[in-house]
């Protein structure tokens, strides 16, 4: 582990270079640029509120701010997954040419997407903003649960980047598999009105579940998020990353024999 | 097994010992799980082995040039990636003390969508080089690859000759201390083919170590002082560059026949 953070280290400018690259990539010839990441949830949310608040209404304190978090987060997870899948796959030709440590390209995937996150916070402080909730001290929690949704990505991605390598009808798979996720996790309702069986693995299996609701205690109900909630999205984050990990580790002197 | 490390006065610079690189053909063309399981149910995964390289042994000094000769399929690309740590062997070892700087097939590593300039950046880097290096370093290189006009173009509008003018530059850059260099420049024009010589040849006398494959013979013995033959994944012949070609030239008559 120590000398994987001081190979990610040796590594920094190779990195930046790969992060830089992807958000180049990502806003050229887009004529907003960076404003889209604002934009993007703001406007998905709008939509989403109108639809909510008019067609099934719930009965939820800050609706707005509740639904964007929500969506931030998994749109977050959803999208860096998804780049993830073909991070390793995308830069064969480099793979195939220079000795590099594979996860290199993984990593910075998810990193890269990490900005995007972060401009989608700033969308999040304007709604709380506008529908005055308050801020309070339980804001420091956020950097907090964004740490740890981020690893969650880390594991998930090396695991879908390794599998994609050996099959690429994978990315049809983790589709459809993203579409149940989105419904699983209360993203626009409250997880009571889920039916009681689904919610006794919703609240207990679906990790999402952990790094949404943490971080809604600590914007809407302003209190520190529920540690026992923390440590379970924390061992989620070591299932990722040691499951993940461990695979493309395994795997990762075969990729170059199938790119 | 593959070790790599710095250069310490060690008496080889690489040294390969009864080194084995396997393909598994029949697994390898399946990259999809529908495909999977249908040839799981049809019993065609069966193990079909393919030596790319077979109990391969080489000893390299540093300050030495080698050649390499063979047709193609040979195993040459295949040694050289083993050798620049993109290929694992599947048995043996091969311990390679010192920094490396491969330019094995064309594009050495380069991103179509990214600029010239981009790409500059991305492949310094890739090498090793820090950000503030390369700044320091890009007008040289463009200097030496001679594309001032360019260089705020995608690379995929680039020619493969102008590419390998950019990845010959980039790779030759600093000393390494090992240049491998897997016929990138067959697509260069005449002029700039010997300029590379000319690079390659004031690297060699300052002490670099040089692998070279070529399908020319007359490059081969111009720049480098030792040579191997390799055919099917193993070496023919080794030795002097003189003796190997000789021995190689009139197999070419034969093959032509």
């Amino acid at each position: 582990m120590v000398g994987i953070i001081k190979e990610i280290y040796n590594y920094r400018d190779l990195i930046k270079e790969l992060i830089s690259k992807n958000l180049k990539l990502k806003y050229r010839r887009s004529v907003l640029g960076y404003l889209w990441s604002l934009l993007n949830p703001l406007g998905i949310m709008l939509v989403m509120v109108i639809v909510f608040s008019n067609i099934f209404r719930f009965d939820i304190e800050y609706y707005p701010v509740y639904l964007i978090i929500g969506q931030t987060m998994f749109n977050y997870m959803s999208v860096a997954t998804s780049h993830s899948m073909y991070s390793v796959i995308e830069n064969g030709p480099l793979i195939k040419k220079i000795f590099v440590p594979k996860y290199i390209f993984t990593f910075s995937k998810v990193t890269s997407d990490l900005v995007d996150y972060l401009l989608s916070m700033s969308a999040i402080v304007l709604v709380m903003i506008i529908t005055k909730v308050p801020f309070s001290w339980n804001l420091l929690w956020v950097p907090i649960v964004s740490l740890e949704l981020y690893i969650f990505c880390i594991g998930l991605g090396l695991l879908l980047a390794q599998a994609s390598v050996f099959f690429r009808d994978i990315q049809y798979i983790y589709s459809v598999i993203i579409t149940a996720w989105t419904y699983l996790t209360p993203i626009f309702y409250p997880d009571k009105i889920l039916p009681e069986w689904l919610h006794f693995w919703v609240v207990r299996f679906n990790p999402m579940f952990m790094y949404i609701k943490s971080m809604r205690q600590c914007v809407i109900e302003q209190t520190h998020p529920d540690f026992k909630l923390m440590l379970v999205g924390l061992l989620f984050d070591i299932l990722a990353i040691g499951i993940g990990g461990l695979l493309f580790k395994k795997n990762q002197s075969k990729f170059i024999l199938y790119i | 097994m593959i070790e790599f490390s710095k250069y310490n006065g060690e008496e080889y610079i690489i040294d390969i010992e009864n080194a084995t690189v396997r393909f598994n053909m029949a697994t390898e063309s399946v990259d999809n799980i529908k495909e999977y399981f249908v040839k799981l149910v049809k019993r065609q995964l069966m193990f079909k082995e393919f030596f790319a390289i077979k109990d391969f042994s080489l000893k390299i000094k540093p300050g030495e040039a080698w050649g390499f000769v063979g047709t193609n399929g040979a195993g040459k690309s295949t040694l050289l990636k083993l050798i620049s740590g993109i290929l694992e062997p599947y048995k043996g070892k091969v311990v390679v003390n010192g920094t490396i700087a491969p330019l094995i097939e064309l594009g050495a590593g380069f991103d179509m969508d990214l600029t010239a300039r981009e790409n500059i950046y991305l492949n310094g880097i890739l090498l090793g080089h820090s950000k503030k290096f390369m700044s320091e370093h890009f007008d040289e290189i463009v200097e030496f690859a001679e594309l001032w006009d360019f260089l705020d173009v995608p690379i995929k509008n680039y020619s493969s000759g102008m590419q390998a003018r950019i990845a010959f530059a980039i790779a030759t850059m600093v000393k390494p201390d090992i240049l491998i260099v897997d016929e990138v420049l067959a697509v260069g024009d005449y002029k700039f083919q010997a300029k590379c010589q000319e690079r390659m040849k004031a690297m060699l006398a300052e002490g670099t170590t040089l692998l070279l494959v070529s399908h020319n013979l007359d490059d081969i013995k111009r720049m480098c002082d030792h040579a191997c033959w390799i055919d099917k994944g193993n070496i023919v012949m080794s030795g002097l560059v003189e003796e190997v070609c000789n021995n190689y030239m009139p197999e070419l008559g034969e093959n032509n026949e």
